[in-house]
């Protein structure tokens, strides 16, 4: 597994896309697996009773799904910085999240890259993103 | 049930107050519950996982997801039943709302900034601030206030690892979001986002309910206004009464929606700026046509119709020729 170097990457570069089922075993995994028992992330009656047809997935499964999304594509020598996050349409079990993202910006005095992520389901977008992670340095 | 003024006036005491002491993570950084977020989010890069080719990597050895910060800090099982000796004042908040009419919570925006990759063995401690908190808002979800924090990420030698701000909206749930599946729902029809009702435009809203589009006009000058509001932009007089206007008017300027899908609306739908023959305008859909019909300068007429099982609303038509 290859680190991608901070030289090759360049602004407008885009990422390939990772599609992610949405189903219950994710929902209550990433939540559970986060440390986040709050009823309407595993309990279907509770997230009933908040208007939502079904568990959705908690923000933690989200933001460490959008980190994974930019470190798959980085390697493993990639330094991750920053992830900020913002939600719209739930993740409900049966639909399916498309990950799309593409480098905004590239920092040569830092190393820093710059990546804007999405992901899409059948409502729209359930997130939208940016990842700031410090790519290693091409060997001379 | 408290008041509105009462609960806001509750709710903004809490902002630039710490919700407690500093939390320490329940357990230290650990390889177990690292491989069991890798496994539920599909994480595969080694570094987290793999102590052979960790040790040669960037880090020399395993580390956590960054993105694991906020788990290593949540309290788990007992999150699902907060109890009555919670000294957090997140979860004072959270009863403040629920008691107030506001039970439902979602997330809704989460920043991370990682000063430094955490290792097994590492012990952390957050500490977290009311940044803000919003006055009420109608959202898709339903009407509720975002609560904003900023919790502070240090190890047990007092370094700070990272931070993070969160926004969390606490809401009263307005409609069902189906899930994405094509099954038509067969529950009632959701219903419209609620006009936020307060003293400066109730009256409008039971002029809609007396079947009358009223317009607000200053006593002192006779100049019409809407959106109504308490003084009137010309000659800055509180005092004013109402005309009833007669409906007609014509398409100042108007948009379709055709994206996102949310409950209660039927896409696409022609969203117009109405200028009305009395001379004010107001924002409402033009209907009994195509929207791709719907034109600037357009003569309508408005009739005030059911939008949903509760609400009524001046929708506009194409006026007769």
């Amino acid at each position: 597994m290859k680190t991608r170097s901070f030289e090759s990457v360049h602004a407008g570069d885009a990422l390939p896309e990772l599609t992610i089922p949405i189903t219950v075993t994710l929902v209550v995994g990433g939540a559970i697996a986060s440390r986040d028992f709050t009823p309407v992330h595993h309990d279907k009656a509770a997230a009933q009773a908040q208007g939502m047809s079904d568990v959705f997935m908690n923000i933690l499964t989200t933001n460490g799904l959008v980190g994974r999304y930019v470190t798959d594509w980085a390697g493993p020598d990639v330094r991750v910085r920053n992830v900020g996050i913002k939600l719209g349409a739930p993740n409900l079990p049966g639909d399916t999240m498309k990950m799309q993202g593409s480098v905004k910006s590239t920092d040569a005095a830092t190393g820093e890259v710059t990546v804007e992520v999405v992901g899409k389901n059948g409502w729209g977008n359930h997130v939208t993103g940016t990842v700031r992670v410090v790519l290693p340095r091409a060997p001379r | 049930m408290m008041d509105k003024a009462e609960l806001e006036a509750r709710l903004s005491a809490y902002v630039g107050t710490t919700t407690g002491p500093p939390v320490a993570a329940p357990d230290a950084v650990n390889e177990a519950m690292i491989r069991h977020w890798c496994e539920a989010l599909g994480d595969r890069l080694p570094v987290y996982t793999d102590a052979d080719t960790a040790r040669q990597s960037v880090h020399g050895g395993i580390v956590a997801p960054p993105t694991m910060l906020q788990a290593w800090i949540l309290r788990g099982f007992s999150m699902a039943s907060p109890s009555d000796e919670d000294k957090d004042a997140q979860v004072e908040v959270g009863r403040l709302l629920a008691a107030a009419g506001y039970p439902s919570v979602v997330a809704t925006n989460c920043e991370q900034e990682y000063l430094r990759y955490l290792r097994p063995g590492d012990r952390i401690f957050a500490e977290t601030v009311f940044e803000a908190i919003s006055g009420q808002k109608a959202t898709a979800l339903g009407t509720g206030y975002f609560i904003d924090t900023r919790t502070t990420f240090r190890d047990e030698r007092g370094e700070s690892v990272g931070w993070m701000t969160f926004r969390i909206l606490r809401f009263k749930p307005n409609q069902v979001p189906q899930a994405a599946s094509p099954a038509p729902s067969t529950s009632q029809k959701p219903r419209r986002l609620r006009p936020p009702l307060g003293h400066d435009n109730r009256w409008w809203w039971e002029g809609i309910e007396a079947g009358e589009i009223r317009i607000q006009r200053c006593k002192r000058c006779a100049t019409l206004r809407h959106p109504p509001r308490p003084m009137c932009g010309t000659c800055q007089s509180i005092e004013w009464d109402w005309i009833v206007s007669q409906g007609a008017g014509s398409v100042y300027s108007h948009v379709v929606m055709h994206h996102p899908p949310v409950p209660g609306y039927d896409l696409p739908l022609c969203v117009a700026l109405i200028e009305l023959d009395e001379g004010t305008r107001l924002v409402a859909n033009v209907i009994g046509c195509p929207p791709s019909q719907v034109r600037i300068g357009m003569r309508v007429q408005a009739r005030i119709e059911p939008a949903d099982d509760e609400l009524r609303l001046p929708f506009f038509y194409p006026a007769a020729t």
